[in-house]
């Protein structure tokens, strides 16, 4: 499938921004329980919200130039009900407004608590905000990671991994942001975002290479003799039937050398995994900022990468019809 | 499963490979409802545009799904449309098609298909004889049959069952509306009456003597 720039920056951009956000909240889940001690964070609440925000609209525009009637977008969301592009659709926005109103809630200060909770756990608008928002970002990992996913004559990604892999993506790069940010913002808690980002980081490769395990053994279902229907040992195509190029033969390849496709695998392993690792673990040792930051840059355009191959690397089944040109 | 479903099934024993199919549907469609159907840099030296390019449509009896509701499969003939007043162009219902059986139109910036010529199939100011698909009327070998493959009694549904037609891609169950034809053994029969002109008067009166076995004969005056 060709790369569009547009739907790599719209899925790494809100897989970061849903990263972050879920990092925000599980720094204020573990205060809360009295796992992390108690630090002001507020400031890095709002940073990060308005961060995760900003992304997430980052994203949203990117997806818009997907589009070749953008005006018409919002009707993409009417089949919810059987599509889950137009899930996604909706989730996005609802996600958006949740983590803008979280943002805010930290901003204006509403931590005051609403109820207690039977074992006196306080539980404050931000709390309940949290775990709306937190439902909403995985339902939005589920929904992005679907729209690839159910498309059942693109085998690469028509497996539960391309969720799974949306999610752990998103995950460890938003962990990775949030680490980068309490360097810079509360120093205490780089220690805690960051251990969560090498983990998430680590579990990302291990499902990210599970699937590149898969691919390499998947057999495509649909052969020259079944496009074609002519049951012949040897089949070649000596013409696709014009000469010019159009739709079929431009949105279904990545058009990019194969040396190109055979490089962009060790360059995102390393790049969003092995180099991040590292850079954080360094960043870790020497609570520094410069080093979580850098992390958070090559991992980011490590998945940029990654997302490419992950287009390129799926084999649809029309492509069978263009292989040649007289 | 819709009650009629309209298909075209083409027959690989008697197409010649002319791509009349494709320039009387590219001519049809450009002005047609579904056009224009746009060119990009036709004179130049890469062309490209919109041209349903294999001139098949699948009209799948599993039709899926889409994003807005602008894509849509008929009740009353089982074709399926894009209503290109609501695609957004978001080229997701192609990927959704193993047969790549839907084009982007560059100049529109909407998803097109094959619309089985519908603004010809049910034109009543059009001749009877007329209202039939633009890459039917172009073939000069009838290898397009046009029908409706639920009527057991159509052309298309003898063709179909009458000659081995197959549909492609199987494999995915998506159950295509179009069929193919294989290529076929062709027989030549010939009759002893078909040599024999059995109602010539001259040979029944007895005027004509049968001619040599090596003497030329003229179709006017052949025994």
């Amino acid at each position: 499938m060709r790369p569009a720039l547009s739907v790599i920056l719209l899925t790494t951009l809100i897989g970061a921004g849903q990263g972050l956000f879920l990092a925000l909240f599980t720094v204020q889940s573990y205060a809360l329980l009295g796992l992390l001690p108690s630090v002001a964070a507020g400031g890095f609440y709002v940073r990060g919200g308005l961060l995760a925000t900003a992304l997430l609209a980052a994203g949203l525009v990117a997806s818009f130039f997907h589009l070749g009637r953008p005006e018409r977008a919002w009707r993409s969301a009417a089949q919810w009900r059987t599509s889950w592009l137009s899930r996604e659709v909706i989730v996005l926005p609802a996600f958006m407004g949740v983590v803008v109103l979280y943002t805010l809630a930290h901003g204006l200060g509403a931590t005051q608590p609403i109820f207690t909770l039977p074992q006196g756990l306080p539980i404050d608008a931000t709390i309940v905000i949290g775990c709306v928002g937190t439902l909403l970002a995985f339902a939005l990992f589920v929904c992005t990671g679907m729209v690839y996913a159910c498309l059942r004559f693109l085998a690469e990604w028509h497996t539960p991994l391309t969720p799974l892999n949306y999610t752990l993506l998103g995950g460890a790069s938003g962990f990775m942001l949030a680490a980068a940010l309490a360097a810079l913002v509360v120093p205490a808690l780089v220690g805690f975002l960051s251990g969560w980002a090498i983990i998430l980081t680590v579990l990302a490769a291990a499902g990210r290479v599970a699937t590149l395990w898969r691919n390499a053994r998947l057999k495509p279902r649909s052969t020259l003799q079944s496009a074609i229907g002519i049951k012949h040992p040897f089949i070649a195509q000596q013409s696709k039937g014009f000469m010019g190029g159009s739709f079929n033969t431009r949105e279904f390849f990545h058009g990019s050398s194969g040396q190109r496709l055979r490089l962009a695998k060790p360059a995102f392993i390393v790049l969003a995994f092995a180099a991040p690792v590292l850079l954080a673990l360094a960043g870790r040792g020497a609570a520094s900022a410069t080093w979580l930051l850098a992390a958070c840059m090559v991992q980011f355009g490590g998945l940029l990468i990654e997302r490419w191959f992950f287009f390129a690397q799926a084999r649809h089944p029309q492509n069978l019809y263009y292989q040649a040109v007289s | 499963m819709t009650r009629k479903q309209l298909a075209l099934v083409i027959d690989l024993n008697v197409c010649v490979g002319c791509h009349a199919c494709v320039t009387s549907c590219k001519e049809w469609n450009n002005y047609g409802a579904a056009g224009p159907l746009a060119d990009l840099a036709p004179y130049d030296a890469d062309p490209t545009g919109t041209f349903f390019n294999r001139v098949q449509t699948y009209e799948v009896g599993q039709y899926p799904f889409t994003e807005t509701g602008a894509s849509y499969k008929r009740e009353q003939d089982g074709i399926v449309l894009v209503d290109y007043d609501k695609c957004i162009g978001c080229k997701y219902c192609a990927w959704a098609c193993p047969y790549g059986a839907r084009e982007f139109d560059e100049h529109d910036k909407v998803m097109k298909k094959c619309t089985l010529c519908v603004d010809r199939i049910y034109d009543t100011r059009m001749a009877e004889v007329d209202r039939k698909p633009a890459c039917v009327k172009a073939c000069p070998t009838s290898a397009r049959i046009f029908g409706d493959i639920h009527d057991p009694h159509s052309d298309a549904s003898r063709a179909i069952r009458e000659n081995g037609g197959y549909a492609l891609m199987p494999e995915w169950g998506t159950q295509p509306a179009n069929h193919y034809l294989p290529r076929r053994t062709t027989r030549l029969r010939i009759h002893e009456d078909e040599l024999v002109r059995a109602d010539n008067p001259l040979r029944v009166e007895g005027h004509l003597p049968k001619p040599a076995d090596d003497a030329a004969t003229f179709d006017d005056a052949s025994w």
